[in-house]
């Protein structure tokens, strides 16, 4: 299969290379830091796009009819 | 005995004009197909079903009778790949032409996003500058109104419907671990609803009944709708209401092609009863827990997981594929299902970059984090709306595709490709073929016929009442010897 999820790969060296030990705890930090920063980056891409009014939005979505 | 699943997915799409004060859904949505079709409007949706006419040479002479919608001056037309693009109610909707592929039906509903998109800004030069209107591929307004998106698979006719019913019913209540869209609180009057703060499903919620013919009232899961659009005698078309429309590739890929294997182990009798005790109480109660961890008891007494019920599944296919059926989309439909339940196994947010109830989780998880944000928080119902929005550059779900944070199976050349190319493998490669080659002979078309107009006394129907027949392979060499409409049927009727 061309496209495998690449983390089912990723989860498997993470194990193996996460065992106790402070270079395990070490790599542990960082992969979190890691996470935290890219979730940032996402988060902030979303602020930049993200409807403004968000409450009068919502509320005025309003579908009905249908199927 | 288990037939080719010939597919397809009819999405509604919700519409909105912000800020428009007079917004009427329906004549937007009109306006939005019109200012995409163009010239082809002029080709009418053909409402007759039957051909009890049925000329054994494959084609009828029909009487010219008079439009129905079009009265109403609603939009609804045939495209060049095959699909059908009208409005519905107060939607536009689009129904992918028939795939017979998950993968192929996988680009034709992305393709459907992109002409959704084109219409927005067709739409958007008719409209006065401080006017635009808004299109997302959900499933509900967040204030109990829901609006389907519809799987259809081709059926034998010969499976009784009651073993349907009994087979099917599990899988549906359960798939919903990967095919949910995700969606904040719940939209169900029962009591414990109050307590879901997020839940897998958008459409879970509106399900109230086991088994029958409504769709918009009292769904149920097993919908009962007969209209096969193909030879009645040998077929059935089951209509499946009660997915989720999703964004993800691998969701749609896995809705599609996990139900199209449960569907063919029925066909052959694989199926051991697995039947639910209460389908409809459990059906909510999957889609509200996102842990994936609350048991469903079995009408055998039994207590599993939905994601245990759903390895029987993979299990039972797994088998049916070695034995009947060993193709390489098969397998690839296998190894995502085990990917996927593997994932959620271990813990279902691992699999933010496949999934959409994931996905949207996981964004909305990290704004609560960020901004300290309540569940009820407006910013965070933006969120689960925007991520269906299907402007690529507002879409969150497309922003989360463009930093590469989401899996794709299908390349953007083969979604362009499905845009204004009918699939080659069905009955959709002759409908698409003909409106783009010869779309000023063409009266009225429909699934299952073609109406032209060659300029001869009578209208011409070609009946198309097997969705295999009419492909690349079959027809290519008598389009390219037709130069005309009326060439084709001189060489139909040979």
């Amino acid at each position: 299969m061309g496209a495998l999820p690449q983390e089912q790969e990723q989860k498997r060296t993470q194990k193996k290379g996460g065992g106790s030990g402070e270079a395990g705890q070490a790599e542990a930090t960082e992969k979190a830091e890691k996470l935290k920063e890219e979730m940032d980056d996402i988060l902030d891409e979303i602020d930049s796009v993200l409807e403004e009014n968000a409450e009068e939005f919502v509320k005025s979505y309003v579908q009905k009819g249908g199927e | 005995m288990a037939i080719p699943k010939v597919t397809g997915i009819e999405t509604e799409y919700g519409i909105s004009g912000p800020g428009m004060a007079d917004f009427n859904p329906v004549l937007a949505s009109s306006l939005l197909i019109n200012s995409y079709a163009g010239t082809l409007r002029r080709i009418r949706w053909d409402y007759e079903q039957e051909s009890p006419l049925r000329d054994a040479r494959g084609y009828e002479p029909v009487q010219e009778r008079q439009p129905v919608e079009e009265d109403l001056g609603l939009a609804n037309v045939i495209l060049p790949n095959g699909a059908r693009y009208y409005v519905d109610h107060a939607h536009p909707e689009y129904s992918t032409p028939e795939c017979a592929s998950p993968r192929g039906l996988v680009a034709h509903d992305k393709a459907g996003e992109r002409i959704l998109e084109r219409s927005l800004e067709a739409a958007r030069q008719l409209l006065p500058p401080d006017q635009h209107l808004a299109i997302y591929k959900n499933n509900t307004d967040g204030k109990g109104n829901s609006y389907g998106c519809h799987e259809n698979y081709l059926v034998d006719r010969a499976t009784p419907f009651s073993r349907i019913v009994r087979d099917l019913t599990p899988f549906l209540v359960t798939r919903q671990i990967f095919t949910g869209a995700g969606k904040i609180g719940s939209e169900s009057p029962r009591d414990e609803a109050r307590h879901v703060s997020y839940q897998l499903s958008q459409r879970t919620d509106f399900f109230e009944a086991e088994v029958g013919l409504e769709t918009t009232l009292k769904r149920p899961i097993i919908n009962t709708r007969d209209e096969p659009h193909a030879d009645p005698e040998k077929y059935r078309r089951l209509h499946v209401i009660i997915g989720d429309a999703n964004m993800c590739e691998v969701a749609t890929f896995l809705k599609v092609g996990t139900t199209a294997l449960v569907l063919k182990m029925v066909e052959d009798d694989f199926v051991p009863d697995l039947s639910l005790e209460s389908p409809v109480g459990t059906l909510h109660e999957v889609s509200w827990d996102v842990s994936c961890r609350r048991t469903v008891r079995l009408r055998d007494g039994r207590r599993l997981r939905a994601l245990e019920l759903q390895w029987e599944y993979l299990d039972l296919a797994k088998k049916w594929v070695k034995e009947s059926e060993p193709t390489g989309e098969n397998g690839e439909v296998l190894q995502w299902w085990e990917a996927i339940l593997s994932g959620i196994e271990e813990d279902p947010l691992t699999l933010h970059r496949e999934l959409d109830w994931v996905a949207k989780l996981r964004l909305l998880e990290g704004y609560r984090a960020r901004d300290d944000l309540d569940w009820r928080s407006p910013k965070l119902a933006m969120i689960d709306l925007q991520y269906h929005d299907v402007r690529r550059n507002r879409g969150l779900y497309y922003r989360l595709a463009e930093a590469g944070q989401v899996e794709r199976l299908v390349a953007d050349a083969e979604i362009d490709q499905a845009v204004g190319e009918p699939p080659e493998d069905t009955r959709a490669f002759f409908r698409g073929s003909c409106i783009r080659r010869y779309p000023n002979s063409i009266a009225a078309a429909s699934w299952d016929s073609i109406i032209f107009d060659t300029g001869a006394e009578a209208l011409q129907r070609v009946p198309t009442r097997e969705p295999l027949k009419g492909t690349r392979e079959h027809v290519e060499s008598l389009l390219a010897a037709s130069e005309s409409a009326a060439d084709l049927i001189a060489a139909l009727q040979r």
